[in-house]
């Protein structure tokens, strides 16, 4: 009995908060299937005399339909996907290389290099939003893609992340014996020190893609022009459009989200290790 | 020195800085530069990027006379109070049940707990702009079906921050879990076998074995926490309107920021903002070390 009890005292207050955790996302589901004259008949699925009580075949894809035909959101998802890429793939492998060489060189400017990353890493981001915005204007940046990626393509937490994997994970001996067996440098960072931090080059690409997708604000100051908006970008406009019509903003936001959870579901364990890599070792 | 020794410096003598030139070069230009530069423009009004003046440290006078500014940093302030003092015992309480030995399906529930955080802050703000909704909004619809609550409740009108410390709830309370769950690998089986050995109770066990084991990691995760509550932006902005909502309620610093650096132009005022922000995060670091430290000793 007393077993039973501490289970439930267990299991309850889990169930219970997954459910609130997963609620606003069946919801935002729901929404996106229903038509707008039916929309506030229930909170989630509209009733009927289906299985279950519900009205299966009044559900509807029209909202997402129109999304693609008449909003061209296909141009945004494609606007996502490549700035996620670009800037997560760009950043991994600059911070890689730049880890790599302050783990396992030493050379003239290492430690004002390491002082001058460390020093940055405390500043909030939204300080350079301002500077960030001048300087791309001077170099005509403004309304470019290379404007949206470059300012995210060299995190100091990135390569401070991989120097900790590199002097953790990355033998000298190995390095060495490559060396004595004429490998390039070049060659040995791709094909011996790499692979030796693999956890954390997908962790770090994992993150920086997902960072990049979510990011709202650089894109909403730097980019111009409708067709160059990511999702991000899309969704606040549509809001402002369409702030009545919920099936397709819910639809929206469905398509947005969708992506980064079915990669969180494909890759957890890649996800968790690298966010908690930093924290227990800082 | 030796003709070997003279060759291996040389094969590697460049290395180090191929390896590193392409970061520093992206970095120098990127955040070096526009760190000294918002310096720079924090001592200056300027009329979008181009135009400028030098006005010595009146931002910064004007900030501390300025009741939008006494405004924003207050409504921060509280949104950062709900997410440590709310947000986090929710998270660390969540963290102990799911740690416990006999809990089966650890993984699923760590799944379904760190999801929100996933979804991106303007994301989440448009789906809880329905939730929110009066009469018609998830939240209303089911706490009077449930306990007779006023279906009319004005969240994005009265109830600003209660409602963006709600969202902000839901989105990050299971990733600071997995912080503490990670964290609570660091208590000793053996400190809590002899702790109950000597009879102590669940709370005593819990004050002076777990505590002291999460101290470090604990501290950490109220410094990120006060680090993005500090940057609250997304969430007000879309929900409330660029102002804020009604009077300013749910106007942020970040917000402000972005209003009289991108909407009026002055980047010279948003950066003087952004150094306020830097300065008083900069300060909670530093107190976050003395107090981790303090665990050590």
């Amino acid at each position: 009995m007393s077993r039973v009890r501490r289970g439930l005292l267990i299991y309850l207050p889990l169930l219970l908060c997954s459910a609130v955790i997963l609620l606003p996302l069946v919801y935002m589901l729901c929404a996106s299937i229903k038509t707008n004259e039916e929309f506030f008949t229930s909170p989630f699925l509209p009733r009927g005399s289906g299985f279950l009580g519900i009205a299966w075949d009044h559900l509807t894809s029209v909202h997402y339909r129109r999304l693609f035909y008449d909003y061209a959101f296909g141009n945004n998802i494609i606007n996502s996907c490549f700035l996620a890429s670009a800037t997560s793939i760009l950043a991994t492998l600059l911070t890689a290389m730049g880890g790599y060489a302050l783990a396992r060189f030493t050379f003239r400017g290492r430690s004002l290099l390491m002082g001058l990353v460390l020093g940055t890493l405390v500043l909030p981001n939204v300080l350079l939003l301002a500077p960030s915005y001048q300087l791309l204007y001077r170099l005509g940046l403004l309304d470019h893609y290379g404007g949206v990626i470059l300012p995210l393509a060299a995190p100091a937490f990135g390569v401070y992340l991989f120097r900790q994997a590199f002097i953790a994970g990355l033998p000298r001996e190995l390095l060495e014996a490559g060396r004595i067996d004429g490998c390039g440098e070049m060659r040995l960072f791709f094909s011996v020190a790499l692979p030796m931090v693999r956890p954390m080059v997908g962790a770090f690409l994992l993150i920086t893609y997902v960072g990049t997708w979510n990011n709202f604000i650089w894109p909403q100051i730097v980019l111009q022009t409708p067709e160059k908006m990511p999702l991000s970008v899309a969704i606040a406009q549509l809001r402002g459009v369409y702030f009545q019509d919920y099936g397709m903003m819910m639809a929206g936001t469905a398509v947005s989200v969708a992506p980064v959870l079915v990669l969180f579901l494909l890759l957890q364990r890649e996800f968790i290790a690298g966010l908690t890599a930093g924290a227990v070792k800082s | 020195m030796n003709a070997a020794t003279g060759r291996a410096d040389m094969r590697t003598g460049w290395s180090p800085y191929a390896f590193v030139a392409p970061f520093v070069l992206v970095f120098l230009v990127f955040t070096a530069y526009p760190t000294l530069q918002s310096i720079a423009l924090s001592v200056q009004q300027t009329y979008g990027p181009q135009a400028s003046r030098y006005v010595g440290l009146q931002n910064f006078v004007g900030l501390a006379h300025d009741p939008l500014f006494w405004k924003a940093l207050t409504n921060t302030a509280v949104f950062a109070a709900g997410s440590i003092f709310i947000q986090l015992p929710c998270s660390l309480g969540l963290a102990l049940l799911l740690n416990m030995p006999q809990v089966r399906g650890r993984a699923f529930f760590r799944l379904v707990f760190f999801s929100p955080s996933l979804v991106g802050m303007i994301f989440v703000a448009v789906i809880f702009s329905l939730i929110f909704e009066k009469r018609t909004g998830l939240l209303n619809v089911l706490l009077h079906r449930a306990f007779g609550f006023d279906p009319e409740f004005p969240w994005l009108e009265d109830y600003v921050m209660p409602a963006l410390i709600i969202a902000a709830l839901w989105m990050y309370v299971g990733f600071n879990m997995v912080y503490f769950l990670a964290a609570l690998q660091n208590v000793s089986p053996d400190l809590v076998d002899a702790s109950r050995v000597d009879g102590a109770g669940v709370w005593h066990r819990f004050r002076h074995v777990t505590i002291p084991a999460i101290r470090p990691v604990g501290t950490f995760i109220v410094l990120l926490s006060l680090v993005g509550s500090f940057q609250l932006f997304e969430l007000p902005y879309l929900l409330l309107g660029e102002g804020g909502g009604p009077n300013n309620r749910g106007l942020t610093l970040v917000m402000y920021l972005y209003q009289t650096g991108f909407e009026t132009g002055d980047l010279g005022y948003a950066s003087a903002i952004g150094w306020v922000i830097a300065m008083l995060l900069g300060a909670a670091a530093i107190m976050q070390r003395a107090v981790a430290r303090g665990g050590e000793r």
